[in-house]
C-alpha cells in the first residue's frame, strides 16, 4: 500500500463508531482498539449500546457506539469528545453530534440519508445542517453502494453484503490514522475459516474502504499517534469483566481451592458468569442459578464445602442478595459478591454506568452486618481488587463486596500481563485436624478469625447458622453474648484495615484542593487532576479502593489540603460516608447521574468553581 | 463412598448421630420421632460421619441440624435446598440432607424446591408437612386445605393446597416417598432408600403440630383408621390395602378405583402391581395424589427413578474438558489469546 506522504504527529485522539445496534459498531471498535494495541499505542475504549437487543432501526434509542481513545502518552479514559466520527446513519449524528470536537471528521454512510431515515433520527432534511456541522470536516461516503458493486460477483444474498458496511468504514478510518490492515485480515481468515466468501467479502470491503479514502484524501493531513512509552513485558487487552473472573481465577489457585460461582444473568455482569462458564479447562463450577438468591446461596453452600465461592450481579441483584450476605456476616464464611453497578433505582439504565450502590453495599442488611467493600478502578485492576477480594474473603472468613461498574465491566485497556509467582500468597485458615471438639466460633485472638472446617473432615463436625451462637456453635439468646458477639464481627471486619495499602495521593502531598473519587471514576478524575495542575492549580488526586474499612492513614490526607472535593456518579453517597467517619473535614459534592462517566472538563470546571468560591 | 482407605469399621448405632444439644421441639412433637429414624437409617448406610451434611432453612423442623452430630448449616428462610445444591455440587462426596417443611420448601422457597428437583441433584429432601405455620404460631400453609380456619384465614383460606407429590412429578423429578412421623420403622426404610437413591429424593412426612395443627393428619394416619386410610407401596407387590388386606386398587378407564376383593368376582391378579421404577410417571402421579375419602393416602416409595445427576454430570464434563485443554493453570490462561510484547 502507498504510504502516505502528508502526515502529522499527535499525541492522541478519539474516534467513535455509531450506527445501528446490528451494524457491527462493538466489533468495528474492537478491531480498531485491538490494532491500535498490538502498534503500541496505549488506549482506552467504552461502548455504548443500548439494553434493547434490536431496538427499532434508524432510531435514536437503537444507536450503538464504541468509543477508542489511542495515544502516544499515558490513556486514562476513553475520551469526553471525538476527533472522528463514523456515523452509519442519521440517527448516529443524532446521538453523538454533541460529543465531536468542534471542527472534527465525521464519515457517514450517505447511502443510508434517506427521507425516512433522515425522518426517523428526528430531522427535517439535512442533518449536517440542522445540527449546524457545515465547518467540521464532513466525508460523505457512499458505503453501501460502495460495497455493493465491489462484492457484485461474490453471489452473496443482498443483508451478507451490507454486513461487510462497517468494514468499509473501517478501512477508512485506518487509512486517516496510517495503520495496517493486517491484523484485521487475519481475524476474519480465522473467524470465518469455514466461510472464505465471507472472510474474503470482508476483506475486500475493509481494503475498499483504505483505498475509497486514500482516493478522497479524506484527511489531510494524515495524523500518526507514536506508539507509547510503555513498561516492558507481555501485554493483552482486557475488559472489567474478564478481568474480574480472571483475578478469582488467581485468588484461588494461589489459595489451593476450587472455584464456585452461582449466579443469575443480569447485565451488565452476565461476562463474568458467561468467562467463568469457559473456564472448565481450570475446573471451575459455573451454576447458572434460577434466581439472584439461589446464586448467592449456592455460593455460600460451595463455600460451606471449602471452595472459593463467587457471584456476579449488578445493583437489583444485590438488593435480593441482602438476606443471604447477612447469613454469610453471620456464619462467617467467604464469599465474594460482585455488584457491577448500572444506573438504578429499580431496573433504571441496565445498559449504562453508575455508582450508586455505594451505600446498598454498604448498609443494605437487616441488623449490625459489617462486610468489607472494596471498589476496582479500572477495567485491568479488576483483576488485582478481585483477586484482592477473594484473599481478604478467604483469609478472613467474611462476605467481601467487590464494586465495579457498567464502564469498567466493559471497558477495555491494554494490561500487563502478571506472573503468578509474583501475586501474593493466600492462606485459608483451616481448622486443625484435632482441634476436636471444634469450636466454630473460636477466633484467633490478633484477627478474630474464626476456622474453617470443611464438611468431610473426621471428627470436626459443627453446626453454623444464622441464628446468634456462643462460641461454640450453640444457639444463644442471651443479650450479653449477642452484643459481644455483634461488636467482635465488627472489631474482625474493622481490623482488616492493618492489612490494606495507605490511600495514596497522586500530586502533591497538600494544596489548595483534593480532589476525591472512588472506584470507576479513577481515570477522569487522573486527567483532570493532571490538567489542573499543568495549568497552574494545587489540586491532588485521592481514589479509594478500599471503602470498608477506609485506610488507615485518611485523616492524615485529607488534613493537608485547604478544601476537598469528592466526585462521583450518584448525588454524593461517598461523600456523605466520608462525613460520618472524618466529620472534622468539609466535603464539596461533584455529582452525576446521567448514566454516563464524567468528563474532563465538567470535572475541571467543578474543581475550579470550587477553588475560587470562598 | 470408598471407605478402604480410612481403614475404619463404621459400626454407628443412632447415639452416633446425637449432638449434645437439647432438643427443644416441643413435647409430643412428630419432628422428635423423624430425627430418631433418620438417626437409625444413617447409623446403617455405612457412610462415614464426616461425609454427612445437613442443611435447613427455617421453621421449627429446620432446627433439625443442631440435634445431629454431623456437618451442619441452618440457614434462611427458603434457602436451603440452594444452599444444599452448593455443598453437592462442589463436593459430590458428600451425603446432603436438605431439611425443610411445607412453608420453607413449598412458599418462600418453592422457586429453589423445583429447581432442585428438576437438575435432580443429588440431595435428600426431607419435607415435614404439617399443614401449618408452627415457629410464627400457626397461620395456614401453601399445603393446608381449603377452608382451614387459621390466625390469618380466620374465615377459612380460599387457597387450593399445593401436592407435594403433584409438584415434584410435576417438576421432573425422580424420587418421591412418604411416611407419617409416628411410624419410625416405614420412615426409617424410606429415609435409607432415599439415601442410596443417586439424584433428588423428596420424602413427605405427614407431621403433626401438636400445639397449632393437632390431629390434622389423624383422620389418615390414626391408630384406629390408618389401616384403612393408607397403602404402603411396596415394590412388585398388589397395592392391597385394609385392615383383613382385602382393598385394593385398579385402573378404571383413566382413573384409579377403590375395588374389594371377592366383590363383583374382583381377585388379586386384577389388582394393581406397584413400580416404582417406571419411568412414565402417569400411575405414580394419581397415587402420589390420593386423597381420603375417596381413596387410602399412598405411603412409600411412589416413585424411584434412575437418572443423570447434575454433580455428576458437572464433574464429567469437567473431566472431558480438561482432558483436551490447552489452558492448565492460571499462567497458561493469562498468555493465552491476542498478546504482544513490549521491549
Amino acid at each position: 500500500m502507498a504510504k502516505n506522504s502528508k502526515v502529522i504527529k499527535r499525541e492522541e485522539v478519539v474516534i467513535r463508531f455509531s450506527g445501528d445496534s446490528g451494524d457491527g459498531m462493538q466489533l468495528t471498535g474492537t478491531l480498531f482498539s485491538d490494532t491500535a494495541a498490538l502498534f503500541g499505542n496505549d488506549l482506552s475504549t467504552f461502548p455504548d449500546y443500548p439494553a434493547e437487543i434490536r431496538a427499532p432501526q434508524g432510531t435514536v434509542g437503537g444507536v450503538s457506539g464504541f468509543q477508542i481513545h489511542l495515544g502516544h502518552s499515558e490513556i486514562n479514559t476513553p475520551g469526553d469528545y471525538a476527533d472522528v466520527l463514523v456515523a452509519m446513519n442519521p440517527a448516529a449524528i443524532k446521538a453523538n453530534a454533541i460529543w465531536v470536537k468542534p471542527g472534527g471528521t465525521i464519515i457517514f454512510d450517505k447511502d443510508n440519508f434517506t427521507e425516512k431515515n433522515i425522518e426517523r433520527a428526528g430531522y427535517i432534511s439535512d442533518p449536517i445542517a440542522e445540527e449546524k456541522l457545515e465547518n467540521y470536516n464532513i466525508i460523505p461516503a457512499p458505503i453501501s453502494s460502495m460495497v455493493r458493486e465491489a462484492l457484485k460477483d461474490f453471489g452473496l444474498d443482498p443483508k451478507s453484503v451490507l454486513r461487510t458496511k462497517n468494514m468499509f468504514a473501517l478501512g477508512m478510518v485506518y487509512w486517516l490514522f496510517d495503520r495496517k490492515l493486517k491484523y484485521t485480515e487475519q481475524y476474519f481468515d480465522k473467524k470465518f475459516a469455514n466461510k472464505p466468501e465471507i472472510a474474503e467479502a470482508n476483506k475486500v470491503a475493509l481494503r475498499k474502504g483504505y483505498y475509497y479514502a486514500e482516493t478522497i484524501e479524506a484527511l489531510n493531513p494524515v495524523i500518526i499517534i507514536e506508539p507509547a512509552q510503555i513498561d516492558p513485558g507481555i501485554y493483552r487487552n482486557i475488559c472489567g469483566n474478564t478481568a474480574t473472573a480472571w483475578g478469582f481465577l488467581a485468588a484461588a489457585e494461589k489459595a489451593g481451592l476450587k472455584t464456585f460461582i452461582g449466579s443469575y444473568p443480569i447485565t451488565p455482569a452476565t461476562g463474568i458468569l458467561e468467562e467463568m462458564a469457559l473456564r472448565k479447562d481450570l475446573g471451575v463450577k459455573s451454576f447458572q442459578a434460577e434466581d439472584e438468591i439461589a446464586g448467592i446461596c449456592t455460593a455460600l453452600g460451595a463455600s460451606f464445602a471449602g471452595y472459593l465461592a463467587v457471584t456476579s450481579t449488578s445493583g437489583p441483584g444485590l438488593a435480593l442478595k441482602s438476606e443471604a450476605i447477612g447469613l454469610a456476616v453471620m456464619a462467617e464464611l467467604p464469599v465474594v459478591i460482585v455488584d457491577v453497578q448500572r444506573g438504578g433505582p429499580s431496573t433504571g439504565l441496565p445498559t449504562k454506568t453508575e455508582q450508586a450502590d455505594l451505600l446498598q453495599a454498604l448498609y443494605g442488611r437487616n441488623g449490625e452486618s459489617p462486610v468489607v467493600v472494596i471498589a476496582a478502578s479500572t477495567p485491568s485492576n479488576c483483576f488485582h481488587y478481585a483477586f484482592t477480594a477473594a484473599k481478604i474473603a478467604i483469609e478472613h472468613m467474611t462476605p467481601v463486596i467487590l464494586l465495579t461498574d457498567g464502564y469498567l465491566a466493559n471497558g477495555t485497556e491494554p494490561w500487563k500481563i502478571p506472573e503468578m509467582k509474583d501475586l501474593p500468597e493466600i492462606k485459608p485458615p483451616y481448622a486443625e485436624k484435632n482441634d476436636i471438639p471444634f469450636l466454630p466460633y473460636k477466633r484467633d485472638c490478633e484477627r478474630l478469625v474464626r476456622a474453617w472446617a470443611v464438611p468431610g473432615t473426621p471428627g470436626l463436625e459443627h453446626r453454623i447458622g444464622g441464628l446468634e451462637k456462643t462460641m461454640k456453635g450453640t444457639v444463644s439468646y442471651i443479650p450479653e453474648n449477642h452484643e459481644q458477639m455483634v461488636r467482635i464481627r465488627a472489631d474482625k471486619v474493622a481490623r482488616i484495615a492493618d492489612e490494606i495499602p495507605d490511600l495514596a495521593v497522586w500530586g502533591e502531598s497538600s494544596g489548595d484542593l483534593l480532589l476525591t473519587g472512588w472506584g470507576g471514576s479513577q481515570g477522569y478524575l487522573m486527567t483532570a487532576a493532571n490538567e489542573l495542575r499543568e495549568e497552574g492549580y494545587k489540586v491532588s488526586l485521592v481514589c479509594f479502593n478500599f471503602i470498608n474499612p477506609l485506610p488507615k492513614n485518611v485523616r492524615e490526607v485529607f488534613s493537608k489540603f485547604t478544601k476537598i472535593a469528592v466526585a462521583e456518579l450518584n448525588l454524593g453517597q461517598f461523600a456523605d460516608y466520608l462525613r460520618i467517619k472524618y466529620p472534622e473535614f468539609d466535603y464539596h459534592k461533584i455529582n452525576k447521574v446521567q448514566g454516563m462517566p464524567f468528563t474532563i472538563k465538567e470535572i475541571k470546571e467543578n474543581c475550579i468553581k470550587i477553588l475560587e468560591d470562598e | 463412598m470408598n471407605n478402604m482407605e480410612e481403614n475404619r469399621t463404621l459400626n454407628y448405632t443412632p447415639k452416633d448421630f446425637k449432638s449434645d444439644q437439647e432438643v427443644r421441639w416441643c413435647p409430643g412433637c412428630g419432628d422428635h420421632a423423624v430425627l430418631s429414624a433418620v438417626q437409625k437409617a444413617l447409623s446403617e448406610l455405612g457412610i462415614p460421619k464426616e461425609k454427612f451434611a445437613f442443611i435447613s432453612g427455617i421453621g421449627c423442623s429446620s432446627r433439625f441440624p443442631y440435634y445431629m452430630d454431623t456437618y451442619g448449616f441452618h440457614s434462611i428462610h427458603g434457602r436451603a435446598a440452594a444452599i444444599a445444591s452448593g455443598v453437592k455440587t462442589a463436593n459430590p462426596e458428600l451425603s446432603v440432607w436438605n431439611i425443610t417443611g411445607d412453608g420453607d420448601a413449598l412458599a418462600i422457597g418453592g422457586n429453589h424446591f423445583i429447581h432442585a428437583v428438576r437438575r435432580n441433584i443429588d440431595i435428600k429432601i426431607i419435607l415435614f408437612n404439617n399443614e401449618i405455620y408452627g415457629l410464627t404460631k400457626g397461620q395456614y400453609s401453601p399445603t393446608s386445605e381449603k377452608g382451614l380456619v387459621t390466625k390469618t384465614s380466620p374465615f377459612g383460606t380460599v387457597e387450593e393446597p399445593f401436592s407435594v407429590g403433584e409438584m415434584v412429578i410435576g417438576a421432573k423429578g425422580k424420587f418421591f416417598a412418604r411416611t407419617y412421623d409416628s411410624n419410625v420403622a416405614l420412615s426409617t426404610q424410606i429415609f435409607s432408600e432415599a439415601a442410596k437413591h443417586k439424584g433428588t429424593s423428596v420424602v413427605e412426612v405427614l407431621q403433626n403440630c401438636v400445639i397449632f395443627n393437632d390431629g390434622i393428619h389423624d383422620v389418615v394416619t390414626g391408630r384406629e383408621v390408618r389401616d384403612d386410610r393408607t397403602i404402603v407401596l411396596k415394590d412388585g407387590q398388589p397395592m392391597l390395602f385394609g385392615k383383613n388386606n382385602d382393598k385394593g386398587l385398579v385402573l378404571e378407564g383413566l382413573k384409579l378405583k377403590v375395588v374389594r376383593l371377592g366383590e363383583n368376582g374382583v381377585t388379586e391378579k386384577d389388582i394393581l402391581v406397584h413400580d416404582s421404577h417406571e419411568p412414565n410417571p402417569g400411575i405414580q402421579y394419581m397415587l402420589a395424589n390420593m386423597r381420603y375419602p375417596d381413596y387410602p393416602v399412598a405411603l412409600g416409595i411412589i416413585r424411584s427413578v434412575e437418572g443423570h445427576t447434575y454433580e455428576a454430570d458437572v464433574e464429567e464434563q469437567i473431566e472431558k474438558i480438561q482432558k483436551k485443554a490447552k489452558i492448565r493453570c492460571m499462567d497458561d490462561l493469562l498468555k493465552s489469546g491476542s498478546t504482544w510484547k513490549v521491549e
